[in-house]
């Protein structure tokens, strides 16, 4: 590009809207465009990875073996996990995140558009590499989407090296997208936009951006160390040269456990705009529910160890990590009580998103609830590598997560498309999805107290009937996320016209804007009067 | 142009191909890498993987190198404005504090394995029932130097920790030199910034030039310090623990001091072209941020892998 | 709607009540009770935590449906204008820690109750492999015969196929079960020979990883004799599913003549490894211990899953010079699953499946090995 074409382009830029055809798509730099790409490559990814899920559930729906082999079950367990940990739920949040902060603080774009694009476009790619290693001689990655070493390092298929790569680039994605939303959160609010007048969800992402900088480093150096112990004859994770299997947990838990919190965080923006929303009434504390954030955010530092209680680290370790484990449920709790405290006395009515809503407050904290028992040490003894734990880290996830972005895309989708949803088939798609995710996860709790151990492929006599049970609302549960589906492109061809406000009670500058928001928005910031606190 | 008021508009580029073919370039790059990878554990040809790994790695950095001169022709243009390099400046913090946990990773493992592991392998602490056991014969020690299955993993002969306090030990002692030197060049850079800033350029290309031969120097060294490792002291990538941590720390931030080295030439070039004011020089404060991080993660080593 | 939650929920929490009404095992809700006095302190204090979580539950979940039932717009409801109050935010803040507080002092009692693993009577070590678990137990006297096996699944495999009917302990037995004395203090040291496993006896309240390299402790006492069945429960491959175990808890006195009839066995082997095997004898032995052992990679025809696990019909390792299959077997192929029996059969039962592997599956060398020669071999090798 000359300077007489930047110049040009300076001119233009503001004034057009997309550009045609698949172009718009590859080279877009702006957030809308962008957030929709991930919001789409999540979708998929959710779809193949509950594909998996659902490979896992047939071969579980009756004892012994009927469909896969063995090695491969173990490979459909690790993709699913990888594929929806990375794939699916973390890509919505960014998605969320891109179409939705500029809107909410009244900026004209991500503070850094072009890298936007890089952070998005490594994924296919990424991914492709990841889910191709399933068509590789050997096979795909076996170990669990924990990859404990030496089963991940002496014992893993060739194709775990493509896997390693694979959670570089991906990484790298995450890294650059955090590093954008911070720039544009902190760089990019419109005048009048304190910190403390910021939406919750502008909130919880910066906090969720943080995590990510901090400990997405963490994961690449650790499946770097086992590039190392598989290529280069090092000894990290070998007894035998003086390392240790166990600290490939402590790195990897040292990411994974703020990992799970990267899922929730935005979740719970979502559902502090949504219930203000509909119960037609203020959010009852914003100040704690920042300050609940940042301490859950600082605590997930310091309980990594829960997921490794039983490797037999020294008592003083395992005292240590249980009780600030155990601390988490205070801050938690704040927020759970101050969205009760919203909907106590407000007026509300029950559209789809609220229902999401309403449901993600109720099972969100049953898998909080589960999540405090297997705090307590001892008693995870008992649960660990069950399938309670499968139960707990469903909840949180499922009805937790996944429910709080199906809340966000019927809350948001009449702006994006600037048409109505389908009421009736949200309302079916809600409740169905309910009954089914129960079903589906409500009797691995049994489960697994029962003593179903996690990962495998068969079982004994005695857990066939919750299995069957749970195969039933995971097939249920599946085939009606396809409804939303439906919803979705009903809903971008046409429909009712929506108004700029969509909800009555909605607050917040996304409002503000015409529906469908325009290509640009905010290029001149909006009017400070517009912006109130929460 | 576009800066004079304070919400002046936000430069939002138009349509860019960088990106999406920088993700080309870095997926061939990966794919290529990991099978070279493969195949030299299978005993393959590495051949094709080769050429995949450098096609890939070529256009990658070809796109960077476009990428980064389109923003520097932006920013002469005057389409940044004020609110844009702060996104720059955040941009490069953060980016910063990602790599603090990079390195983070690799000392907690130093520490965790020289705290804990090898004092449990060597029968000592809380956990020492593992040495009693299974390694009745393994002292725990550090430097390592007798691994607890010398079979699978040869031992080092000795290691390179500081083994007396001394002058003449230290006036002898690479890795001291390699700490003087990037701490000097550290300082050197600095100089190199405040002549820029006082627009004196003759002494920002001496100091520049200064900062890029010490850069160099400390790699020359380093790299003779792997020959001795290698040679001299059998400190191998494959002689355990201690030179895998050894290596790792000490190879990673080499490679970062690498990478400052070209991007303080790149800044030496744009030096000498006469980019930068002295109110607008974020390309060089970056690069020099960037050294800064790399001399602090080097004392950390030095005190870390080489004093203790 | 509402109706609809309300009726879902208490279905759930319906059948959550189901276990004290002690249901079909099939139905099994809750966690066992076990047999150890820690196991019982885990149960109880299981069920200390699951009752308060049904509390504070019933207290959020009721202000939660309470809103929604009363404080709805189609009813007329006028949303009310609180906001904030430091009052009520200290509260909530204050008594969750409380009931924290009160959650962790009794399980901090029992954990540190469960990691003091002195004074032990009687030491196990247990090592974990790729798919089973060796036993071997540590008598104090040195000289003593060493009493050490191995335990493998001994569900056959067209169980597993669904071929035919499934045994009552489907997946829940092995052939050599870990014996114990009960009332004794018994103290395991667990390990691994190649990846993590974990050693989990339900009803013992014991899970704990084995990891290669690394000695873990644990203990019981056990105070009912009787059979106790548990698995691996920490993914280690393919076959992590089917490395279950079965302890066997005896009274102290015929757990003393277990042991000397072990010690007595080992002897025997001993000497019977200086007998010779007659190839049917081998061939029969063989074809037992490849079905226990080696189906689960190279198939029960032999033809193993290419390219992961190699066939053996026709394989130049198996039909080739019997030095290389001997080494294969006792040595394993180091870095691939394909693991070192030298430890883990003995020295007949390697002449066996070493004669077995080179005689079936068309493999018609004709040849064998005998235990001495293995034994030879093991010893000269090391
Ligand atoms: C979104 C993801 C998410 C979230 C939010 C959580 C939240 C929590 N998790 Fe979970 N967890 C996972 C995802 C998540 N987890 C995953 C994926 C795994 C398994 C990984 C693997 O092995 O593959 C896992 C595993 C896991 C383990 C390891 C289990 C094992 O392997 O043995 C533990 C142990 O402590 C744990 C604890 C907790 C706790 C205490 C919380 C707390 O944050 C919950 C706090 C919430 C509440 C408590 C409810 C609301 C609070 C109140 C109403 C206040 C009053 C309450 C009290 C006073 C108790 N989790
Ligand atoms: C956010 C994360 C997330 C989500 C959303 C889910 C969703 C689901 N998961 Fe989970 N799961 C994990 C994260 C998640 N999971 C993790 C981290 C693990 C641990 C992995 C490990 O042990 O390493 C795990 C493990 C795990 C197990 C245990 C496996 C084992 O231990 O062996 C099971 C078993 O039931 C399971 C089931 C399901 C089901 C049925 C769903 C359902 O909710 C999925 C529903 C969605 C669909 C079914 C998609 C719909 C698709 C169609 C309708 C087909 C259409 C097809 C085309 C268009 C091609 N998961
Ligand atoms: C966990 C899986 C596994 C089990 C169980 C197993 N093997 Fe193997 N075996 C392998 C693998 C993998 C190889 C290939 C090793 C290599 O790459 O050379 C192999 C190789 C062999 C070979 C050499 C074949 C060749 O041509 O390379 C023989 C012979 C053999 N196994 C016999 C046995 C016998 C006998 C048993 C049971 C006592 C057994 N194996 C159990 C995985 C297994
Ligand atoms: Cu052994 Cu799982
Ligand atoms: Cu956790």
């Amino acid at each position: 590009m000359s300077s007489a074409a930047i110049d040009h382009a300076h001119d233009h830029d503001h004034h057009h809207g997309p550009a045609k055809g698949i172009s718009r798509w590859l080279f877009t730099t702006n957030h809308k465009d962008i957030g929709t790409l991930y919001l789409w490559f999540s979708f998929a990814m959710f779809l193949l990875g509950g594909t998996f899920a659902l490979v896992i559930r047939a071969e579980l729906f009756q004892p012994g073996l009927q469909f896969v082999e063995p090695n491969f079950f173990n490979q459909m367990t690790t993709m699913h996990g990888l594929v929806m940990v990375f794939g699916a739920v973390m890509p919505a949040f960014v998605g969320l995140a891109n179409w939705m902060i500029p809107l909410m603080i009244g900026a004209p774009d991500m503070a850094l558009p072009r890298m936007n694009n890089w952070s998005f476009w490594i994924l296919p790619f990424a991914f492709t590499l990841m889910v191709s290693t399933l068509f590789m001689e050997g096979g795909g990655p076996n170990f669990g989407w924990t990859f404990y070493a030496p089963l991940s390092t002496t014992y893993a298929p060739d194709s775990v090296t493509y896997f390693i790569f694979a959670v570089h680039i991906m990484g790298a994605s995450s890294i650059m997208g955090a590093i954008n939303v911070i720039a544009t959160i902190l760089n990019m609010r419109a005048p009048g936009m304190t910190l403390m007048k910021m939406p919750l969800f502008v909130w919880t992402w910066l906090i969720t951006a943080y995590l990510l900088i901090a400990v997405m480093p963490v994961l690449a150096g650790v499946v770097t160390m086992m590039l190392f112990d598989i290529h280069f004859g090092t000894s990290f994770f070998n007894a035998a040269g003086g390392g240790d299997p166990v600290l490939f947990q402590h790195l990897f838990w040292f990411f994974g456990h703020p990992e799970v919190y990267i899922m929730i965080l935005p979740a719970f923006g979502i559902v502090s705009a949504i219930i203000p929303t509909f119960a037609r009434k203020r959010l009852f504390g914003y100040d704690s529910m920042v300050y609940a954030t940042a301490s859950i955010a600082f605590l997930s530092f310091i309980v990594w160890a829960h997921h490794m209680f039983t490797v037999g680290m020294p008592l003083a370790g395992q005292l240590f990590f249980m009780y600030a484990t155990m601390l988490i449920a205070v801050p938690t709790g704040v927020k759970v009580f101050n969205w009760v405290a919203t909907m106590f006395r407000g007026a509300m009515t029950f559209e789809t998103p609220m229902l999401f809503a309403i449901a993600f407050v109720v099972l969100f904290t049953i898998g909080g609830f589960t999540g405090v028992m297997l705090a307590i040490t001892p008693a995870d003894f008992q649960y660990h590598d069950t399938y309670f734990v499968v139960a707990h880290f469903h909840y949180v996830l499922v009805p937790g997560a996944v429910f709080s972005l199906m809340a966000a895309a019927y809350y948001w989708l009449p702006k994006w498309t600037g048409y109505m949803y389908d009421e009736t088939l949200g309302k079916l798609h809600f409740w169905m999805s309910f009954v089914g995710v129960n079903l589906l996860f409500f009797p691995q709790h049994f489960l697994g107290l029962a003593g179903m151990p996690r990962r495998i492929p068969d079982y004994a006599l005695q857990f066939a009937n919750f299995n069957w049970i749970s195969s039933v609302g995971a097939f249920l549960f599946g085939f009606s996320q396809l409804i939303l589906l439906l919803v979705v492109i009903k809903c971008i061809r046409g429909g009712k016209k929506a108004t700029a406000q969509v909800w009555e009670g909605a607050q917040g500058l996304e409002w503000t804007v015409p529906s469908p928001a325009p290509y640009h928005t905010f290029e001149t910031p909006p009017d400070p009067s517009l912006i109130k606190a929460q | 142009m576009a800066s004079e008021s304070s919400h002046s508009v936000y430069y939002v580029p138009e349509q860019t191909k960088y990106p999406f073919f920088a993700s080309i370039g870095l997926f061939f790059m990966v794919f290529g890498l990991g099978s070279v990878l493969n195949d030299v554990s299978a005993g393959d040809s590495v051949a094709v993987s080769t050429w995949i790994a450098l096609a890939g790695f070529l256009l990658l950095s070809f796109i960077i190198f476009q990428w980064f001169a389109t923003v520097i022709r932006e920013n002469h243009a005057g389409l940044n404005n004020d609110q844009l390099k702060r996104s720059y400046v955040w941009g490069m913090a953060w980016f910063i504090f990602s790599e603090v946990m990079f390195f983070a990773a690799f000392f907690g493992a130093l520490f965790y394995i020289r705290t804990l592991a090898v004092p449990w392998l060597g029968g000592e602490g809380e956990k020492g029932l593992a040495g009693e056991v299974l390694w009745p014969e393994f002292q725990a020690a550090w430097p390592l130097v007798v691994n607890p299955d010398p079979t699978l993993f040869t031992n080092p002969h000795e290691g390179l920790n500081v083994k007396e306090w001394s002058v003449s030990f230290f006036a002898g002692y690479l890795p001291f030199w390699n700490t003087v030197i990037l701490i000097t060049s550290s300082v050197t850079l600095h100089y190199a910034h405040v002549a820029l800033k006082a627009e004196n350029r003759k002494r920002l290309l001496q100091w520049m030039f200064v900062t890029v031969a010490l850069g160099i120097l400390f790699l020359a060294l380093q790299a003779l310090e792997y020959v001795e490792a290698y040679g001299h002291y059998g400190i191998t990538l494959d002689s355990g623990i201690y030179g895998s941590t050894f290596f790792l720390l000490t190879g990673f931030h080499g490679f970062h001091v690498t990478l400052g080295t070209f991007i303080l030439i790149v800044m030496l070039l744009r030096c000498l072209k006469g980019h930068f004011k002295p109110n607008d020089h974020f390309g060089f404060e970056a690069a020099a941020w960037y050294w800064h991080f790399v001399d602090v993660v080097w004392v950390g080593l030095f005190i870390f892998v080489y004093l203790l | 709607m509402l109706s609809k939650a309300k009726l879902w929920l208490s279905l759930a929490f319906g059948t959550l009540l189901m276990w004290s009404a002690g249901a079909h095992a099939a139905w099994e809700l809750n966690m066992p009770r076990g047999v150890t006095q820690i196991s019982r302190e885990t149960y109880d204090l299981h069920m200390t935590i699951f009752w308060w979580m049904i509390a504070i539950g019933v207290v959020v979940f009721g202000v939660l449906f309470w809103s929604i039932i009363n404080h709805r717009k189609s009813k007329g409801a006028k949303p009310a204008t609180f906001h904030e109050s430091t009052k009520v935010e200290i509260v909530w803040t204050l008594v969750p820690f409380l009931i924290l507080i009160a959650m962790a002092i009794p399980a901090t009692r029992v954990l540190t109750a469960a990691y003091d693993a002195s004074e032990s009577e009687l030491d196990v070590q247990i090592i974990g492999y790729q798919w089973r678990w060796e036993y071997r137990y540590m008598d104090d006297d040195p000289n003593a015969e060493e009493v050490s096996f191995f335990s493998s699944l001994a569900t056959s495999r067209e169980e597993i196929s669904n071929s035919i009917d499934k045994g009552e302990n489907y997946l829940l037995e092995v052939d050599n079960p870990l014996v114990i004395p009960s009332n004794t203090k018994v103290r395991f040291l667990m390990t691994a020979a190649d990846v993590l496993h974990a050693w989990w006896v339900p009803e013992f309240a014991i899970k704990k990883d084995t990891i290669p390299g690394f000695i873990n402790e644990s203990w019981v006492i056990v105070e009912e004799p009787g059979i106790y069945r548990g698995q691996c429960a920490e993914l280690c491959g393919m076959e992590h599913g089917f490395m279950p175990i079965e302890v066997h808890v005896l009274e102290p006195a015929d757990f003393e003549a277990w042991y000397a009839e072990q010690q007595q066995q080992a002897l025997q082997v001993a000497e019977l490894t200086n007998a010779a095997l007659s190839m049917d004898e081998a061939m029969a032995e063989g074809a037992e211990i490849y079905s226990r052992n080696c189906v689960a990679c190279h198939q029960a025809n032999g033809q193993g899953m290419p390219p992961a696990f190699p066939a053996l019909a026709g394989s130049a390792k198996a039909t080739g010079d019997i030095g290389v299959t001997m080494d294969t077997l006792v040595n394993g192929v180091p870095g691939t699953a394909m693991a070192a029996y030298g430890r883990q059969l003995n020295p007949i039962e390697l002449a066996s499946i070493i004669t077995y592997v080179r005689n079936a599956f068309g493999n018609q060398s004709g040849d064998m090995v005998q235990p001495a020669e293995v034994n030879e071999f093991i010893v000269g090798g090391q």
